[in-house]
């Protein structure tokens, strides 16, 4: 019985090395092809057409600028509602609050697509009428508030590890709740946060649909919000959308795309895992 | 009569006959505690003589901790405490816990340290400098001043001088007491309260904090939690004994070591129970 | 010490200090409360938009070029179908890795390996697993762009989450349950047949049903892979009336799925089109958040029932 448990075991690693190996295989021959400098001397990236350019800056600067936008929404209203969660809020409150909050993230992507499209589109061109009709601030907008639950959640986990009787020596000097949780309960659950930071610039990176549906298809190199831009996850959508024969340099295309994200990704989540275990070994 | 345990040597004591005649720092006054329904302490009364070191004794759960604590208002951070019955502060004549009474303000006037040291995750400086700047210090050389000070009082200074920035979590376990002790200490306040302060460290960071205790009393009014008889008879000049949420027995602590008045009293301190 | 100014000065701070927690109290209350009122916007809008649009006709048609006649047949047995194999695929082997790395692996740096794996893999982008099922499934295996390989895709998504739910489902027995079974000379399989796996049910169940409502969501990798967003026609079915009565053509044929149809009308101008989106939308909103709330429920539930 315990073969069967441990096929189980491998089954992860299985798939991870899956992905790699996917990756690294269909994408070698783009990154055999093209000089490895276009990649980031070229201005637009256009693999497809018949005079392609190869600069990915391109769409990096989408997936930079959105997941900017993201996290500005994200990290300080995040981070408060942990403070407020962890610090002020009764536990009764907390119990029902917090699941409702994961209910945030749970929302199908193309949901959310929808409303920064058709929704919160329009109400920001009352605002702004010159705003097009795919921008990066929409989408930024929308990933932002999909993002919130993971920076509180973890937040205020890492909050409420923090021992009283660290908050116990402020209060006894005077201190006010407010000043207790920004100057002793912040200081003392920092990798815990960091790692939910990181999380959650992860996991806006990676973010496919809202972008692809609400920032829209073509990439462009441009850091300013108010315009529309392709992000690298959007770019493997858009090319799936259309014929995709094996082998082809679409193909290949979006595999390199792929594997750019990938390590980007890896990055960020290994930093995570590196500061939440950080973070449990302190307290 | 039974022989009382040896005390091994009174650090420092007065006369306390003319003690009985000054201004008392704190006058507690039937106070009851309540955790939820659960009575903790019933109808306590004693007045705490300024500039002496006053112990609470008794066995666990006699309510001593939770008595320090009622101090400082620190029940008041935690669902379901009631306080009844006052605790006058003087030469003020303020009931602390009266509605009326901001706990915030009580804490400034009344420093506490705890079981087990809890510096914050900040630097040496930053610890002691954290009371201060709540009272609004936030001039360089005032506070440097005023760390200097708090931290030759805490008998830690000539350890640390050279690495103030460094943080407080490297010191040793003696060290970061005395630490929290310098923090309490740094603002000035009239009372101070100790909760148990040496039950975590060994005998040498115990002789050296029971030092700085008998020192401390000079300036400041001190009462001090502990499971330690013999510490209760090294350092202290009043003792409380308590037992099941009730006050015993409170005297001058040299004649309830030797001849105590209730006879709880004195099987609690010939080791009868604990 | 001059009593009179000290308690004056530090009487103002003091009550600034209060003030400002009053202040921040509020704000608190009033962005949680706003955090969470955007969930209900978000079906508000979504029913307001598309609540008509969903009668028998909408979710008994195909799509069609006419938005008026459109519907989600194909998207939601593509779902469905879908789900079995990712279902089939997932839970056993989440299962089987939750009870190996929670019970039976020893601890030592390959254990680790595997744990700091999969916590990467729950943070790997959904798109990604998408372009591992194109080049594995679809043209390595030669499963084409069919039901089999988009529910592997998204079996392999929420592999860590059930895994993750395993394990912590089984890391809240006690010890000394599994003590007293090994006392009494049962195996490690016997254990956690008998002992492990019942008591953590509740929790088990939590992790399967979050895993599901993560996979009826995904669109990104179902994109990737091929899946077609106009299908005028629905997958064979898995049963037929002949022996041996059990079809698995289905797993090869193209399909489609509720959140790509969702996605094609998005995309498309015109209201008409929109409100097909949002009818759409309102299935998947009311579909995933039915099963995150049963999943918040049985946990409370697991939790109360069992206490150590």
């Amino acid at each position: 019985m315990v073969w069967v448990l441990r096929a189980g075991g491998w089954a992860s690693v299985l798939v991870t090395f899956g992905i790699v190996i996917t990756l690294v295989k269909e994408s070698w021959p783009f990154f055999q092809a093209v000089p490895f400098d276009r990649l980031f001397t070229d201005k637009m990236w256009t693999p497809l057409f018949s005079e392609p350019q190869y600069g990915i800056g391109a769409l990096l600067a989408g997936t930079l600028v959105t997941t900017g936008v993201a996290l500005l929404v994200a990290i300080p209203l995040g981070t408060i509602l942990a403070i407020y969660l962890s610090e002020f809020a009764e536990p009764q409150f907390r119990d029902w609050v917090k699941p409702m909050l994961e209910l945030l993230s749970a929302v199908p992507t193309v949901v959310y697509g929808y409303f920064a499209l058709l929704t919160l589109t329009p109400l920001l061109q009352k605002i702004y009428p010159d705003l097009p009709q795919f921008s990066m601030l929409s989408a930024g907008i929308i990933m932002g508030i999909m993002i919130v639950p993971y920076v509180t959640s973890l937040g205020e986990d890492a909050m409420r590890s923090v021992p009283m009787l660290l908050r116990e020596g402020a209060y006894a000097l005077g201190d006010g709740k407010l000043g207790v949780a920004l100057r002793v309960v912040f200081p003392g659950a920092f990798s815990g946060l960091a790692a939910a930071y990181v999380l959650a610039i992860s996991r806006a990176v990676g973010e496919t649909m809202i972008v692809a549906i609400a920032a829209g298809l073509q990439p462009r190199m441009t850091v300013n919000p108010l315009e529309s831009a392709a992000t690298v996850t959007a770019f493997i959508v858009q090319v799936s959308l259309g014929d995709l024969p094996h082998g082809s340099i679409g193909y290949q295309s979006i595999f390199a795309a792929g594997a750019v994200l990938f390590l980007m990704t890896l990055g960020f989540n290994l930093a995570g895992h590196a500061l939440r275990r950080r973070f449990h070994r302190a307290t | 009569m039974s022989a009382a345990p040896e005390i091994n040597g009174r650090m420092e004591s007065e006369a306390s006959a003319s003690d009985t005649k000054a201004m008392p720092k704190v006058q507690i006054h039937g106070l009851n505690f309540f955790y939820g329904t659960n009575q903790v302490l019933r109808s306590v009364t004693m007045d705490v003589p300024a500039l002496k070191v006053t112990a609470l004794i008794g066995p666990s759960g006699c309510g001593k901790t939770t008595l320090l604590r009622c101090m400082n208002r620190m029940h008041d951070l935690y669902l379901g405490n009631r306080y009844e019955g006052s605790i006058v502060v003087q030469p003020d004549g303020t009931d602390i816990l009266d509605a009326s009474v901001d706990p915030i303000q009580v804490r400034m006037r009344f420093g506490m340290v705890f079981q087990k040291p809890n510096p914050f995750p900040k630097s040496i400086y930053e610890n002691v400098a954290y009371g201060l700047r709540l009272q609004g210090m936030s001039r360089r050389k005032e506070l440097d001043e005023r760390v200097e000070k708090a931290l030759r009082e805490a008998a830690l200074w000539e350890e640390v001088k050279s690495r103030l920035h460094q943080m407080a979590h490297n010191l040793s376990g003696g060290q970061q007491q005395r630490l929290c002790i310098a923090r309490a200490i740094a603002t000035d306040p009239d009372v101070v309260l100790f909760d148990e302060p040496t039950s975590a460290l060994d005998p040498i960071a115990t002789s050296k904090i029971e030092e700085l205790i008998v020192e401390l009393k000079k300036r400041v009014t001190v009462m001090i939690v502990t499971h330690n008889l013999q510490q209760a008879g090294r350092i202290s000049d009043m003792t409380a004994f308590m037992y099941l949420g009730e006050l015993i027995e409170f005297g001058d602590t040299n004649r309830m070591f030797t001849n105590p008045a209730k006879p709880q009293t004195e099987d609690y301190i010939s080791g009868r129970f604990g | 010490m001059r009593p009179d100014l000290f308690h004056a000065l530090q009487a103002k701070r003091a009550s600034r200090r209060r003030s400002i927690d009053q202040w921040f109290r509020r704000l608190g209350l009033f962005l949680t409360l706003t955090t969470l009122g955007i969930l209900g916007i978000l079906l508000l809008n979504l029913a307001m938009n598309g609540l008509a649009r969903v009668d028998w006709n909408f979710l008994s048609s195909f799509p069609s070029r006419r938005a008026g006649e459109a519907g989600v047949l194909s998207a939601w047995v593509g779902t469905l179908l879908l789900m079995m194999v990712t279902a089939g695929a997932a839970i056993p082997f989440g299962l089987a890795a939750g009870i190996y790395l929670e019970e039976y692996a020893p601890k030592n740096r390959w254990t680790d390996f595997v744990e700091i794996n999969i916590s990467n893999l729950a943070g790997v982008p959904s798109i990604l697993y998408g372009l591992m099922a194109l080049g594995l499934f679809v043209y390595q295996f030669r499963f084409g762009q069919s039901v089999l390989a988009g529910g592997l895709a998204l079996a392999c998504l929420v592999l860590p989450i059930v895994i993750v739910a395993t394990r912590e489902a089984l890391r809240t027995i006690p010890s000394s349950i599994r003590e007293a079974a090994f006392a009494l000379g049962a195996t490690r399989w016997q254990a956690v047949w008998h002992h492990l796996l019942p008591y953590s049910t509740g929790g088990i169940a939590t992790g399967v049903i979050l895993a599901m409502s993560r996979a009826i969501g995904e669109s990104a990798p179902l994109i990737t892979i091929g899946a077609l967003t106009f299908i005028a026609f629905l997958p064979p079915a898995p049963w037929v009336d002949h022996a041996p009565f059990v079809s698995f053509d289905w797993l090869f044929s193209p399909f489609t799925a509720l959140p790509i149809q969702m996605f094609n009308w998005v995309s498309r101008p015109g209201e008409e089109f929109q409100a097909n989106a949002a009818a759409a939308g309102l299935i998947l909103m009311v579909i995933t958040l039915s099963m995150n709330a049963a999943a918040i429920l049985l946990r409370r539930r697991a939790q109360r029932n069992i206490t150590w």
